[in-house]
């Protein structure tokens, strides 16, 4: 694909990144005269590059190679060296860049009201703004260099959210682990830029895409798995999985912004942008294949566990985002669907976190869903947005995740083969264990009898909180349906990933509609039967099968790290600290110890009486002049 | 003349000052020990001074008077600082300076 230097408004797409970055930097040098207006300045930059998105994507429609490139500047020139910083405005970035500014904006609406009565509601105004210009940096940047910046400003805002209030420990422990299981993962992203520019000397899409063929396999392979453990430390996916969750200590506009337009879907986007690396290299593709599928199901099955309700939607995330590998693991055939889950998540993903939010905000920051119950009268608009939000994640027919979720599994049963009917069962399986849990968390949240704590008082969220709830319902409602049928994101995507061949239907369309249709309706039965049924206890039952007790635990995910990296670390960790004391420390202090003890033992000698000096003296004369005789007389 | 007769005197003479000082607890009797070593020490460099014909010996020991006499200035001012403080001229009762 040719790409263009941009004209007309493309070239003004740097301003995607400088006005959120910008009202950044305003709003954290600005102090405490930023108080009153600055949430209004930084939901109004993220607007204007939503708008400015806009424009941006309309114009590239209407270019015969839509794929247009803004240099910007020279970012580091030393030796062999050298990363231009640039833009790259492609119908994939452009996707991603309205998801990011639209999505973003109506969380900024919604977090006016959300943290109205917050002290530091400027702060976070800021990092929410830090937030949305490092990730459009990330989908915006046209080299792997100008990526991994944005990664890791998306890293540090996240760490900053999540540790919003600080002052609580289990916030600050989350945002570090948050940021430490990052580092993990981006490790493995600097290593597969390093290896990109010692073989190939560039670090840029158009040069590694054009020249990653003439690598050595192994080569390919070792780069395409690098990229996989970035991606998966930034998706929180298998094994990286374990902060997604905690990242739940933020406030939850910040969990809506994680899970739903930043963040999560960065592993997404650089898999699908590195196709051309993944083609080359069918280990690595199979291996993105394995987490996707592994995945969905940690994430479904913990799903079901929980009480918390913004954790069970966290591990919804953690299974949607394995969908989504999945789908970029099938190859051609499954890009534009991964991506349109994406997008279709991101919709219904903000709108149940922000309806989460609404509820918290009616309950007194409440997150135990045993201490819900029949709250669908109180908050109406939160029920009615929310609802659409669950239909549209569990699959219900002709609402957003239907179509996209169906798209994947369709492509992983036209697989074709064990593998093909392996990972399509899986899909199908997680879509049936989705409906459980969203079915449960409904029936306990919304039906059922009050089982609120004494003093609580549940009312609607005043209307910038709904407001932006309700228009991610609607988006929930039709993102499917536009994006796989009006507006296919196919074609749309079609320069990027070029044109899917297409495939031979192994299981009809039509049954694996009806069939997902009918494992989700089982699915939500099943959550009836188990939950809605009969009376919810308040506290969590105790004598529970072991399965139930190992999702509990989030299948021990934490232990895992704890027992493997943790400890042993903290071992070594010790080992050092007890070899710097007694070795290093040791010697040095010992000869300091050893001087100081023999001179105060000299300085016995010196006792003051004037005679013995003189015998001293004398003593040492006939010495010398004995010495000088013998000396002479030899 | 011979020689070791004022060599031996010399000897005795420095043998008796140094005992002298290393014994005796009262600080003039130490002083004068000194200068008893001092003139022994004057006597041998005469000595040489008359057998070699030449006159350095006896030049370093007027030296040695000068600085004598200066030391004994200085000396004694100080045994007599330290008795009017002390009531005592004995050389061990003045050992505050110790470790």
């Amino acid at each position: 694909m040719e790409t263009i230097p941009a004209t007309g408004l493309l070239g003004a797409s740097w301003l995607l990144i400088a006005l959120p970055l910008a009202g950044a930097a305003v709003l954290l040098l600005g102090g405490r005269r930023t108080d009153r207006w600055g949430h209004l300045l930084a939901t109004g930059t993220v607007a204007a590059a939503f708008v400015i998105g806009l424009f941006c994507t309309f114009q590239l429609s209407g270019l015969d190679e839509p794929s247009a490139s803004v240099d910007l500047f020279t970012f580091i020139r030393t030796g062999n060296l050298d990363v231009e910083a640039g833009l790259l405005f492609d119908p994939l970035s452009a996707v991603f860049v309205l998801l990011i500014t639209g999505v973003g904006a109506l969380i900024h609406v919604y977090s006016i009201g959300y943290m109205a009565h917050d002290p530091a509601r400027r702060r976070f105004f800021a990092y929410l703004n830090l937030f949305v210009a490092a990730m459009l940096l990330l989908v915006l940047g046209n080299s792997y260099v100008a990526l991994y910046v944005g990664w890791e400003g998306v890293g540090l805002a996240s760490y900053l959210l999540i540790a919003f209030w600080y002052t609580r420990p289990a916030a600050a422990t989350a945002a570090k682990k948050a940021f430490i299981m990052n580092r993990v993962g981006d490790v493995g992203l600097a290593l597969a830029i390093f290896l990109m520019f010692a073989q190939l000397g560039t670090t840029s899409y158009a040069g590694v895409f054009g020249e990653v063929g003439l690598l050595a396999g192994g080569t390919v392979t070792a780069i395409g798995l690098l990229l996989l453990l970035g991606a998966c430390g930034k998706s929180g996916q298998f094994p990286l999985q374990a902060w997604l969750p905690d990242a739940m200590e933020g406030p939850t506009p910040v969990s809506a912004l994680i899970h739903a337009a930043t963040m999560v879907t960065a592993g997404v986007y650089l898999i699908a942008r590195s196709a051309p690396v993944f083609d080359e290299t069918a280990t690595a593709r199979t291996v993105v294949l394995v987490i996707g599928a592994l995945t969905l199901m940690i994430g479904a099955i913990v799903g079901c566990a929980y009480d918390d309700i913004k954790k069970v939607l966290a591990y919804s995330t953690v299974s949607q985002i394995g969908y989504m590998f999945l789908a970029v693991g099938l190859g051609p055939v499954g890009y534009a669907a991964g991506i349109a889950h994406l997008l279709a998540h991101g919709f219904f993903k903000a709108g149940l976190f922000l309806g989460a939010g609404s509820v918290m905000h009616a309950m007194r920051d409440q997150v135990d869903m045993r201490r819900y119950g029949g709250l669908a009268k109180r908050l109406p608009v939160t029920f009615v947005t929310f609802g659409l939000g669950y239909l549209a994640l569990i699959g219900f027919p002709f609402l957003s995740g239907y179509w996209t979720k169906d798209a994947i599994i369709e492509a992983a049963f036209d697989r074709g083969g064990a593998s093909g009917w392996l990972l399509g069962g899986v899909a199908v399986l997680g879509a049936g264990l989705t409906a459980f849990y969203m079915t449960r968390l409904m029936l306990m949240t919304f039906a059922g009898r009050a089982r609120w704590e004494d003093g609580v008082h549940p009312h609607e969220s005043p209307t910038v909180m709904t407001a932006p709830m309700v228009v991610l319902a609607i988006g929930s409602v039709a993102a499917g349906f536009l994006l796989v049928e009006a507006f296919p994101l196919t074609e749309w995507l079609e320069p990027v990933f070029g044109e899917p061949e297409e495939a031979a239907h192994v299981v009809p369309p039509i049954v694996v509609s009806i069939g997902l249709t009918v494992v989700m309706l089982l699915g939500a039965a099943a959550a009836w039967l188990f939950v809605g049924r009969r009376e919810v206890p308040v506290t969590a039952p105790a004598r529970v099968s072991p399965v139930v007790v190992a999702a509990r635990r989030a299948l021990y995910a934490d232990t895992v790290n704890e027992s493997l990296f943790m400890r042993p670390g903290m071992w070594l960790t010790r080992a050092l600290v007890w070899l710097d004391a007694r070795g290093v420390d040791g010697v040095v202090n010992g000869t300091a110890a050893a001087l100081g003890g023999s001179s105060s033992r000299l300085g016995r000698a010196q006792t003051g009486f004037v005679r013995s000096y003189a015998l001293g003296m004398l003593g040492g004369a006939v010495l010398i002049a004995g010495a000088l005789l013998a000396v002479t007389s030899a | 003349m011979n020689i070791s007769n004022y060599l031996v005197l010399a000897a005795v003479l420095f043998t008796i000052g140094a005992v002298g000082v290393l014994v005796r607890r009262n600080a003039i009797v130490v002083f004068m020990c000194v200068e008893l070593m001092l003139n022994s020490v004057n006597l041998t460099l005469v000595t040489f001074a008359r057998t070699t014909g030449t006159v350095d010996g006896q030049v370093i020991a007027f030296f040695v008077m000068v600085v004598a006499a200066a030391e004994v200035v200085v000396g004694l001012a100080i045994i007599m600082s330290v008795y009017r403080t002390r009531r005592s001229a004995s050389v061990d009762d003045v050992n505050l300076l110790k470790y």
